[in-house]
């Protein structure tokens, strides 16, 4: 069960502003669907390998030589907020 | 002009006309929609359109319509994902599905509707307002591709792109009488497809026929260099087009007809099976014991997976944007706002069960689950060429009807989520009908072999006639 300072916490690791009203609603949806993960806890897995992906692929590598890619101003010019080429973002802290 | 044409019969359309007059007569069938399939209506679909008919093309689809899910990038139109989040935000860049379907001369008509990020089942959560089914304007057309499926569904585009994670194709196929395909893992490039959970989705094409499902396949499958898991399988789709199912060999997995199926889904889906059986294949039943764990690890894996995925969305670089004391305000309160309820519940699940403590009781055991999963399908395709299950166990649900408890929504993918976690190819075909809602058939196969999948849908197409029946609704 997660509690409602769990949600704040991955609230805040998630970058995801919750008001204290939400904390409980998302705390009691979140639960039952972690309930329901728990039937995963009756099935022995120690000896089973994890699957990350299907694709029978491992290590693709292509040489390191610069291709083109997207000028500049197209990359800035979904955003308002940029300065000498840069994005502008307000400080970290 | 007919309102549903397939490819072959566009082609001949634009032959005896123009392309213009073709792709005009869908953006006017378009403008008197019922069904809000659409989130964007290209404004440069007829430019587009001219320079074919002036410059003319030789391309396979040369001037022929197409709608696109609105998670697939295409240069210069809004790529929503049906979130607030990306407001305003313009691609400057195509996928790579878009670009091969350009360069065969295909004419885009827009963007369709989704559930937000491709999450859910119901194209009910889209910041857009919900899709209405075809069928029943008062129903879902399912999800997450839900405005591509009933679009095609209602004849507003002669086929279109979806993208399926666990079931995102095959679901609204379902519920909206429609062909879709979800191809094996890594058959189609996802360059260019905003990502949700990387490890199981695919862009999947859905039409009114398998043929036209063969006919998108031979032009957006093949290998991307830009897609480190896309595969060169060098299929011919439209080759596997054979009506003939004899001595093939069908698997009836049991587990895919559990508790609460539907009693219509469950018998026209047998009937379909012995439909098959008098065309010549066999069939027995087969058991994959690890079926049930599947959505549960499904949701385990797609979460974790989408929350390091939607970590992007920040507001810095693109899209909606809120303003804060400091960065970390700033982006807490941008996601806050630009995210529906649905798509931060799952990121929220996802954040914990990668979190420290939690990773391995969660996120881990999930991946081990679907080990086990894969080896199901691997043991089962090991004895016979396919295996046939409902798509979804029951039909279409009323909008509204199941929004409110989230867990109850995510059952609705117990038949389609299973085929992700295995990577294998899977299509449903129209089989039946109940209470006038649309049945979907669902056909599963080994990784790479769509050649044995598409040639059982074609042949159930060609002995049955589910697929040219039409919604009275907006006929």
């Amino acid at each position: 069960m997660i509690t409602k300072e769990d949600v704040e916490h991955i609230g805040w690791l998630a970058r995801i502003e919750v008001s204290e009203q939400e904390t409980v609603e998302y705390m009691d949806k979140l639960n039952s669907v972690l309930e329901y993960f728990g039937q995963l806890d009756e099935l022995p897995t120690e000896d089973v390998a994890p699957t990350y992906h299907v694709a029978e692929i491992f290590n693709v590598f292509r040489e390191d030589v610069v291709e083109e890619s997207l000028p500049q101003e197209v990359v800035l010019a979904n955003t308002e907020h940029k300065q000498d080429g840069y994005f502008r973002v307000p400080k970290i802290g | 002009m007919a309102k549903w044409m397939s490819v072959a019969q566009v082609k001949e359309k634009i032959e005896e006309s123009s392309a213009e007059e073709v792709t005009a007569s869908y953006l006017e069938i378009i403008g008197k929609s019922k069904i809000n399939g659409f989130i964007t209506v290209s404004d440069k679909a007829l430019e587009d359109v001219r320079k074919i008919d002036s410059e003319g093309h030789d391309g396979p689809l040369a001037g022929v319509p197409i709608a696109i899910k609105d998670n697939i990038s295409v240069v210069g139109l809004p790529n929503t994902c049906g979130s607030k989040i990306l407001e305003g935000y313009i691609p400057p860049f195509s996928a790579h599905v878009i670009e091969k379907l350009l360069a065969a001369g295909a004419v885009i008509l827009g963007k369709t509707n989704l559930d937000e990020f491709a999450m859910g089942s119901s194209t009910e959560t889209s910041h857009f307002g919900p899709t209405a089914n075809p069928w029943d304007l008062e129903r879902v057309p399912g999800g997450s591709s839900g405005g591509s499926a009933a679009v095609v569904a209602a004849g507003e585009a002669p086929f279109a792109l979806g993208s399926d994670t666990g079931g995102s194709v095959r679901c609204p196929a379902a519920f909206c009488g429609v062909v879709g395909l979800k191809p094996t893992y890594g058959a189609v490039s996802r360059y260019g497809v905003v990502a949700y959970a990387n490890s199981l989705e695919q862009i999947g094409p859905l039409a009114n026929n398998v043929t036209d499902i063969a006919v998108l396949m031979d032009i957006i499958a093949g290998y991307d260099r830009r897609d480190s898991t896309s595969i060169d399988s060098k299929i011919e789709y439209q080759k596997s087009l054979v009506d003939n199912v004899k001595s093939l060999k069908i698997g009836v997995p049991k587990e895919f007809f559990g508790e609460g199926i539907h009693p219509d889904v469950e018998k026209a889906v047998w009937d379909s099976i012995h439909k098959y059986e008098s065309l010549g294949a066999s069939w027995e039943e087969v058991s994959m014991p690890n079926i049930r764990y599947a959505l549960a690890s499904y949701y385990i894996i797609a979460m974790s997976e989408a929350s390091s995925n939607l970590a992007r969305f920040d507001g810095t670089r693109y899209g909606f944007k809120e303003s804060g004391e400091n960065w970390h305000a700033m982006v807490s309160k941008t996601r806050a706002d630009g995210f529906g309820k649905e798509v931060i519940r799952r990121i929220l699940l996802g954040t914990y069960a990668l979190s420290a403590g939690y990773h391995n009781k969660y996120y881990l055991k999930a991946l081990k689950v679907r080990t086990l999963v894969k080896q199901d399908f691997a043991k089962a395709l090991a004895k016979v060429d396919l295996l046939i299950a409902p798509t979804m166990p029951n039909p279409a649900f009323k909008i509204g009807e199941k929004i409110e408890d989230p867990l109850t929504l995510y059952l609705s993918d117990v038949n389609t989520c299973p085929i992700n976690l295995a990577g294998v190819p899977s299509i449903s075909v129209p089989c039946g009908f109940t209470d006038g809602l649309p049945i979907g058939l669902q056909i599963m196969g080994k990784p790479f072999d769509e050649p044995t999948v598409l040639r059982a849908a074609y042949t159930f197409e060609q002995n049955t006639d589910y697929h040219t029946k039409r919604p009275p609704e907006v006929a």
